[in-house]
């Protein structure tokens, strides 16, 4: 099967011919079989291929097929070797966790969307996009060479644009007055600059080492090719456009205006998988990265600052899915920072994990939004336990699992990041990743209490109508439960089995990532006991959070709003989100309307100006020249005769 | 023989003529009679230089000329019928159509 594995990314596509073809004539529940059977289709195929691959012995893990050759660019130098890129798809431990939760996720999310979008209008169009993300996606963890990649990169967010904007005539952010489609160029615009880096990055890749394949690239750099400071452009060019698609500073502005999409593509796109796409190209690029320790450290940084940044506007958001945007741009750094500090295998651990619990998160504030009909206001919720009572057994499991309480999946991921932080030396980021584990465990049960605990504060008639979502919801809502339950147990660390070496996820992926100076593995060395006392730490610190906010959520009514007057500098900062949005406003997008305005108006005077010019110099010559033709015969008969006398007379004179 | 130059200021003067009457009359029939006269003199200065270079060329011109002449009366005259029919004038200022 692994010869097949390029049919994976092309399944999808025969679903996005049917329904984008047939559609809109086909009955609702065979637009929603076909899309959602084409991607168990992948899933099985995806499923086949991995078993297949374990088979072998781990340092035979990695397949590679081509569908042959994409562009023969010859030589790239005088006289060096030709260059040609390949439809290449490759299979290695790597891409296999991300097909695996692409597929498996992803499935999930279409059965759900099934239930969620029955009473939409577009429900095929839906499924034409989210099959051809689906693509996309796979294309993108697939692809062997960076270009391959970058097609998928691309293709998910022309996905994601389009699926953002999916509600096109709706309004979505009465502050920004943005609507549903201005978020999805906006989102499609941020992205533009990171892809930008990203581009400039690959073709100093393919000058310098005549080739864009993952692993000629790593060989060439572990051979000692390239120069250091090349190296480190390169990272942080990638890098940057890491930071667009997974929304890290200072590109994060698009994500939580993305959740302008339907709940199951927020889910899906801006949680689970494509937003993860940066975190998965950096460890893709591992090795480069080991040999740019500058790079990293960059890396480590903007993760962690940005996961403690996006966690405080995450406390103050009413949303409820705004909140889990700026969650998901936390735990995005999380795993930034955790590639930064060279822990490969624990951020996309904590990909896995977080893709498991943030897409459950999601669904379930889905289903909260779909039982009380479109409502996503949480200081107009609570009490909806009653209601909606798998909704919220399962949203809470996610809240657990995102808080980092043993032994749900999230405890596991969070912890061998930190571990990895600290004990590769990276105090500060250690540090400031602990605060935001205990913000997110804070702003999690916050969401948790306001929108299932208490008095309903909203409409009356609203809560007496509110509903438990119907089975294609329910379903796979319970199975991501269980997997954020689960999730995290194939990747114990040794500090907890006594020494027994059970970390199955760590030796899997090993083989596919560049061996860093600081795998989180060699803790051994530093003591099991630090290990634990972290972890101890680690619990403490999400107990702390959720502690805090059952007494201001639960316990004592009004202490939310005292704290907030208390503090009302920092209250009125983060419910304006910094002003980040004004800051960008200001600094570049009136700048660029300025220069745009200059140019239009250079363009509209003096270019269209010369040549309006030459046309009216035109017409005045033939204003002039017309007065001639008089429409008497006589008259050209006489301007004839004296042309006839001027070249008689010119003849006879030479 | 007579002096060729004076049948060539004969033909020089019906030209003159013909040209004159193109220019200044007004009736469309006059005019087709005036470039019938300017035919002429050309075809006369023809036959002049063919005496006088003694060769068959310019007399083969001259053929030409006449049947040239022959098929622009034929058509000029059918213009003008056309034209009379459409306008009920033959006076070429009165067909001025043909201009800005």
């Amino acid at each position: 099967m692994l010869t097949l594995i390029w049919l994976i990314p092309i399944l999808p596509l025969a679903g996005v011919a049917i329904n984008g073809l047939l559609g809109r004539r086909l009955p609702k529940a065979a637009v929603g079989l076909i899309g959602c059977g084409v991607i168990l289709a992948s899933l099985l195929l995806s499923v086949g291929a991995v078993v297949e691959l374990a088979k072998l012995p781990a340092d035979a893990r990695h397949f590679e097929t081509s569908l042959g050759t994409w562009m023969p660019l010859g030589e790239l130098a005088p006289g060096g070797a030709g260059v040609t890129i390949d439809w290449g798809f490759a299979l290695d431990p790597l891409s296999a966790v991300m097909i695996l939760v692409v597929t498996g996720v992803g499935f999930l999310i279409h059965v759900y969307s099934v239930g969620y979008m029955e009473h939409e209008e577009g429900f095929a169009r839906f499924f034409v996009y989210i099959n051809l993300f689906m693509s996309m996606m796979l294309t993108l963890v697939l692809g062997s060479n960076l270009l391959v990649t970058f097609v998928g990169w691309e293709g998910v967010g022309l996905c994601s644009y389009l699926l953002i904007g999916f509600f096109y005539d709706r309004p979505f952010d009465e502050r920004t007055g943005l609507s549903c489609a201005d978020a999805g160029r906006k989102a499609f615009l941020v992205n533009r600059i990171g892809d930008f880096a990203f581009v400039i990055g690959m073709l100093y890749l393919i000058t310098t080492f005549g080739t864009l394949e993952y692993r000629g690239v790593a060989e060439a750099i572990e051979a000692g090719a390239g120069g250091h400071a090349l190296l480190v452009a390169v990272g942080i060019l990638l890098f940057i456009g890491a930071c667009g698609k997974s929304a890290q500073i200072p590109l994060y502005v698009w994500l939580p205006d993305a959740m302008a999409g339907p709940t199951p593509v927020s889910a899906l796109i801006h949680a689970a998988t494509m937003v993860t796409a940066g975190v998965y190209m950096v460890t893709r690029m591992s090795t480069l990265y080991v040999h740019a320790p500058e790079a990293m450290a960059v890396i480590g940084l903007v993760g962690a600052a940005t996961a403690i940044f996006a966690a405080t506007m995450g406390i103050t958001a009413t949303d409820i899915k705004k909140v889990l945007a700026y969650s998901t741009v936390s735990q995005l750094g999380y795993m930034f920072a955790a590639a930064g500090v060279g822990a490969w295998t624990a951020a996309i651990f904590h990909l896995m994990t977080h893709a498991f619990f943030k897409a459950l998160l999601f669904l379930g504030a889905g289903s909260v939004i779909h039982g009380q009909h479109g409502e996503q206001d949480i200081t107009r919720m609570g009490e909806l336990r009653v209601k909606l009572p798998v909704t919220f057994a399962t949203f809470v499991t996610g809240a657990l699992a995102i808080a980092g309480i043993f032994p749900l999946a999230g405890f596991f991921s969070k912890d061998e990041i930190l571990w990895g932080a600290f004990s590769s030396g990276h105090r500060v980021i250690w540090l400031m990743l602990a605060l935001a584990a205990g913000l997110t465990a804070f702003y999690m049960f916050r969401l948790t209490f306001l929108v299932f605990y208490g008095r309903y504060r909203g409409d009356y008639h609203a809560f007496e109508h509110a509903h438990e979502s119907p089975k294609s919801m329910t379903v796979p809502l319970m199975v991501l439960a269980a997997l954020s339950v689960i999730g995290g147990w194939i990747g114990v660390p040794a500090a907890l089995t006594r020494g027994a070496d059970v970390n199955l996820f760590h030796h899997w992926l090993a083989p596919a990532v560049a061996s860093g100076a600081h795998e989180a593995a060699e803790g051994a060395a530093h003591g099991a006991g630090t290990e634990l006392s972290l972890m101890a730490l680690a619990l403490a610190v999400a107990l702390v959070g959720i502690g805090a906010a059952w007494v201001i959520y639960r316990r004592r009514r009004g202490l939310a709003d005292s704290i907030a007057a208390a503090f009302r500098p920092v209250y009125i900062l983060w419910r304006n989100l910094y002003w980040v949005d004004e800051l960008y406003e200001a600094a570049v997008i009136r700048p660029f309307y300025a220069v745009s305005r200059f140019s239009a108006g250079f363009d509209k005077w003096v270019i269209d100006g010369l040549v309006n010019l030459s046309a009216i110099l035109t017409d005045i010559v033939g204003q002039l020249l017309k007065l001639f033709q008089t429409g008497y015969v006589r008259n050209y008969a006489l301007l004839f005769l004296m042309g006839v006398v001027v070249v008689l007379l010119f003849l006879a004179t030479v | 023989m007579i002096d060729p130059r004076l049948v060539l200021l004969v033909s020089a003067a019906l030209f003159a003529v013909g040209v004159a009457g193109v220019l200044t009359r007004r009736g469309a029939i006059t005019i087709l009679m005036c470039v019938e006269l300017m035919l002429n003199a050309g075809n006369l200065a023809f036959i002049t230089f063919a005496r006088l270079f003694d060769g068959p060329e310019a007399q083969i011109y001259v053929f030409f000329v006449m049947t040239l002449a022959a098929a622009e009366a034929a058509a000029g005259l059918a213009i003008v019928i056309a034209l009379f029919r459409l306008r009920g004038t033959t006076d070429v200022d009165e067909i001025n159509l043909l201009k800005w």
